[in-house]
């Protein structure tokens, strides 16, 4: 007995365990990495700034401000093939994107929005998942069969149409032409564009439109609204800035678009307004088109075209993220 | 006595909301009548044509929709009834591309299939050729090279910054959040480019299969990240809690409990980014150089793939160049959809657990 107490005594009293929020080794290597990883879409996207920047410097400085003023794009070579002279200048380009893609949007964002409406509110059970399934798929769909299908069904039926438009719609300015050529116009382009944005602005719109909330659904429902009116005063208020989002995600997504332009529009280094005439310009299209037989001048020019094309995309996005988070907030 | 009498009446379950017999032939009554109208519209006036006819179909289903309602209950329900047609116009439309689309390449390119598409290349033949020469072995196995390069270097950064967004959380998820939105804004052909200017001018000097792999990458990044972090979201918290709680570190948590937890849902996201880059074309036109001849090896020399077969085949605008051209794409066009119906198989049954 007594022994055993003396035992007791003897053995040393342990210092209390020191709490701490400091995390392991493993767990510090484990955010590293996790971080180093999340970090990875910045250090790509300034990567590719920088790059794209530093090898259409020279062209960006040698031009200035015409780079965006000017529409003229040619290097001139006398016989031994030395450059004689050469100027970049890509505002054709620059007008002919913003053309055809807000053609597109223009086109699209009432077909998708009512589309996603559609899915949402009055499509039920096995038609609802059989749309959405539709919908999803197309957005899935490669953008070079757009361009193709763009070019062989598409094309002759759009000039048809623009043919229907200047005649009968030609006093309003925007589609009156110069000259009747029709085909490879930025009508069409936007609307090769059109349809595919169409399923992106329909997902996302379907997918805000899908929140909102039951309880105002169905209180709406309760003072006797009718379907429209329930969609007029509780979805869409709820859903607008979603869908600004959405079409400003198709913007962006029309604007970057390469090969289905591409393929169905007619490039030409003049800035042309009106929308039915065959004459347009894209600088996706126009890198792709001049890179083939580029020297390295030029090459230098198609980075900075590129480069010019990177910023435009990036401003977009901030300008539909910004949107979004504004509008997203007032609607709920 | 009384508790035991099953024969009380429970009512049936209703749906009031459910369109009875006599609704659902009224509408179906007012699309025959706007297509019987415009029929007659069609033949009497010197409109002709599948086209005026199908947007006097759309406008006399919205008036005779407006009147029905009209005449039935008033204006409030007239207006609800028209927008309705029109909401379901837009529907139509948004579907008639797709239809056109599917129904043009299978209608096309079925012409074009053959045995020899899976084991021969082009490296003998020209796409002018007759169609059952050559073949696209070499665009297969470029596809296949290249997509696999981009996924092993895509599939990690995606996966970490979607766990970086949803475990994280650190002081960068919001940037970061925006900045994969852009990422997946940048057009594809800046892709090409970028890869062009840091890689192949100052290094390589040459186009080769890495090069157009490393392109794909970029664009595979975003939809992966985006798609893990919505199934990252997905996973209940609890799982995290428990994991920490049995003294896991945060380390063990996410590596033991929440990817597993997640993993059908990691492989949808794996397979849409392949999905996504499959059938891109502007980058692997710029930098995979595109050969005709099978290349196992994706460090040197052009490298073929669908997209690029497609590409080429159409500019030789004969019918046999054509005709390879719209099978290429159906080949192409087939891929994306298996992958596409893949990944739902996968997500559903996620969400079914």
């Amino acid at each position: 007995m007594a022994t055993t107490e003396i035992q007791r005594e003897r053995r040393p009293i342990p210092s209390p365990r020191t709490i701490t929020t400091e995390p392991r080794l493993s767990d510090k290597v484990f955010r590293g990495i996790v971080t180093a990883g999340g970090l990875s879409s910045l250090v790509i996207l300034g990567l590719i700034a920088i790059f794209l920047l530093y090898q259409g410097y020279e062209v960006l400085v040698e031009e200035g401000f015409s780079f965006i003023t000017s529409s003229t794009w040619e290097v001139i070579t006398d016989e031994y093939g030395e450059v004689q002279s050469y100027s970049f200048g890509i505002a054709a380009m620059v007008v002919g994107t913003l053309l055809c893609a807000l053609i597109a949007v223009v086109v699209a964002v009432p077909i998708a929005v009512a589309s996603a409406l559609f899915i949402t509110f009055y499509a039920q059970g096995r038609l609802k998942s059989f749309l959405v399934a539709v919908i999803d798929l197309m957005a899935a769909f490669p953008s070079i069969l757009f361009g193709f299908w763009g070019f062989f069904i598409l094309m002759p039926k759009a000039e048809y149409w623009a043919m229907l438009l200047n005649k009968y719609l030609g006093w309003i300015p925007l589609f009156a032409v110069d000259d009747r050529i029709f085909t490879r116009s930025p009508f069409l382009a936007g609307l090769v564009l059109a349809t595919m944005i169409i399923p992106i602005t329909t997902a996302i719109a379907r997918e805000v439109f899908d929140q909102t909330p039951l309880d105002r659904v169905q209180a709406a429902y309760a003072l006797g609204a009718t379907k429209w009116a329930m969609i007029r005063n509780v979805a869409i208020p709820y859903g607008r800035g979603g869908v600004v989002g959405g079409a400003m995600l198709g913007l962006g997504r029309a604007m970057g678009e390469t090969v289905a332009v591409y393929t169905v529009l007619n490039i030409v280094y003049q800035i042309n307004w009106q929308i039915l005439f065959g004459a347009g310009g894209n600088v996706a299209s126009l890198i792709l088109l001049k890179f083939g037989e580029a020297k390295p001048l030029e090459i230098k020019g198609l980075m900075a075209a590129g480069f010019a094309l990177f910023v435009l995309t990036l401003l977009v996005n901030f300008l539909a993220d910004f949107i979004v988070r504004k509008t997203g907030s007032k609607g709920r | 006595m009384s508790i035991n009498t099953p024969e009380k009446k429970v009512p049936s379950p209703q749906k009031p909301w459910k369109p009875s017999v006599a609704e659902r032939s009224q509408s179906i009554a007012v699309g025959v009548l706007a297509a019987l109208a415009s029929i007659a519209v069609v033949a009497l006036t010197p409109m002709k044509g599948l086209l005026p006819f199908l947007i006097l179909s759309g406008i006399f289903a919205i008036i005779i929709g407006y009147l029905k309602g009209l005449i039935g209950r008033g204006s409030t329900t007239a207006k609800n009834n028209a927008v309705g047609v029109l909401l379901g116009l837009g529907m139509a439309i948004a579907l008639i591309p797709i239809a056109s689309i599917l129904h043009t390449t299978i209608s096309r390119g079925y012409k074009g299939l053959h045995w020899g598409l899976w084991v021969d290349d082009m490296s003998l033949n020209t796409s002018t050729d007759p169609i059952a020469e050559g073949g696209l072995y070499h665009a297969l196995i470029g596809t296949l090279i290249m997509v696999s390069i981009a996924l092993v270097i895509a599939l990690p950064l995606g996966i970490l910054t979607a766990v970086y967004l949803t475990e994280i959380k650190g002081r960068f998820a919001r940037p970061v959040k925006f900045l994969v939105q852009a990422m997946s804004g940048v057009p594809s052909i800046v892709a090409g480019l970028f890869i062009m200017s840091a890689i192949v001018y100052p290094i390589t000097k040459t186009f080769s299969g890495l090069m157009g792999a490393l392109a794909l990458s970029i664009l595979m990044i975003p939809t992966i990240a985006r798609t893990a972090e919505e199934v990252l979201l997905l996973i209940p918290n609890d799982l995290r809690e428990a994991g920490v709680a049995l003294g896991g570190t945060q380390w063990r948590t996410v590596a033991m409990v929440v990817l597993p937890a997640a993993r059908s849902g990691l492989v949808t996201a794996m397979i849409l980014g392949i999905a996504r880059v499959i059938g891109e074309t502007a980058p692997i036109l710029l930098v995979s150089g595109g050969g005709d001849a099978v290349n196992y090896n994706p460090f040197t020399g052009p490298m073929g793939s669908l997209p690029f077969y497609v590409w080429k085949s159409f500019f030789f605008g004969t019918e046999e160049a054509t005709t390879r051209g719209w099978a290429g794409l159906l080949v192409l066009l087939s891929f994306v959809i298996v992958l596409f119906f893949l990944a739902r198989t996968l997500s559903s049954r996620k969400v079914r657990r």
